[in-house]
């Protein structure tokens, strides 16, 4: 276990809930990173540019986290490129068809204890479980 | 501007998260994801954190009619738990478990360069664009209910 951080993931999870209920405190959205980028993708006029915002603020955030750390945010990749395009479709698909992803089902809607969201996260989180079983431990990747 | 302002700051405090508690690293996803090999479990610490202070938020706002700098709330209008819901999220996990990112930390992580990265987001825009556009009716508009509560 020498990777496990719990602080830090702590840490970082209270931010993420915090910037749902700033969000929802003030403005009255859902933080859904797959639900305000698809307001991008399908735009209605009036709704777009609050939208551009956080997303500029993920970017901001991740690179104040290098400024303030001096170091690179924290990534390591080992899929092949083939099999993270295929990935970026399901997930495109999957969050599209299913109206949420990690952060509008998994946070802001089990915190709303919606019915809906509870679903989607257990189904999500089974089949993110079965995924990586049988590309790590089946197929050996 | 307020709107905007408020989403900024929001962002950024989100972006912050996602990298502070490394759900950006798709080597510690699959790490949190992998039962079956050396399993950390960090990550559900982002989430047993995250859902009770968004929930705090939420209940703050319970009984007012707006939020303070919008007319109206904009909850899901959806409550059915229907098929496209179950199948929608199926495929996104698995997804999610090949590659180890989701929307927030894919976003995030474009900072860090890498085409890889790149090439997730826009997969994964293209995906999103086709089913909202060619998904049928079922465009998931957010309800302008002012509370369900």
């Amino acid at each position: 276990m020498e990777n496990f951080t719990p602080v830090s993931a702590s840490v970082g999870g209270a931010l993420v809930g915090l910037s749902a209920g700033l969000l929802f405190v003030l403005i009255g959205r859902v933080a859904g990173i797959s639900g305000i980028l698809g307001g991008v993708l399908k735009p209605s006029a009036g709704d777009v540019a609050w939208r551009l915002f956080f997303l500029a603020g993920l970017l901001l955030g991740a690179l104040g986290y290098s400024a303030a750390t001096g170091r690179p945010i924290p990534i390591r990749i080992d899929s092949s490129l083939a099999q993270i395009v295929l990935a970026g479709l399901l997930v495109g698909v999957g969050t599209a068809l299913g109206g949420g992803c990690t952060s509008g089902h998994g946070v802001c809607g089990i915190a709303r204890l919606s019915p809906r969201s509870v679903a989607a996260t257990a189904i999500f989180m089974t089949t993110g479980f079965g995924s990586v079983f049988v590309i790590r431990h089946l197929l050996g990747g | 501007m307020a709107r905007e302002a408020a989403a900024l700051v929001a962002g950024i405090v989100f972006g912050l998260g996602l990298a502070i508690s490394e759900m950006v690293n798709p080597a510690k996803v699959i790490g949190f994801l992998d039962l079956a090999g050396a399993w950390d479990p960090s990550l559900a610490f982002v989430m047993a954190v995250a859902v009770p202070v968004a929930a705090v938020a939420y209940r703050l706002m319970r009984g007012r009619a707006a939020p303070l700098w919008d007319g109206a709330f904009h909850l899901p209008a959806r409550r059915a738990i229907d098929g496209r819901l179950l199948a929608g999220a199926a495929v996104f996990g698995i997804g999610w478990g090949m590659a180890g990112l989701c929307p927030g930390p894919a976003i995030a992580a474009l900072v860090s360069g890498d085409g890889r990265v790149v090439a997730f987001v826009a997969a994964m825009a293209a995906g999103a664009a086709v089913v909202r556009w060619f998904g049928g009716a079922r465009t998931p508009a957010p309800g302008s209910r002012r509370s369900d509560r």
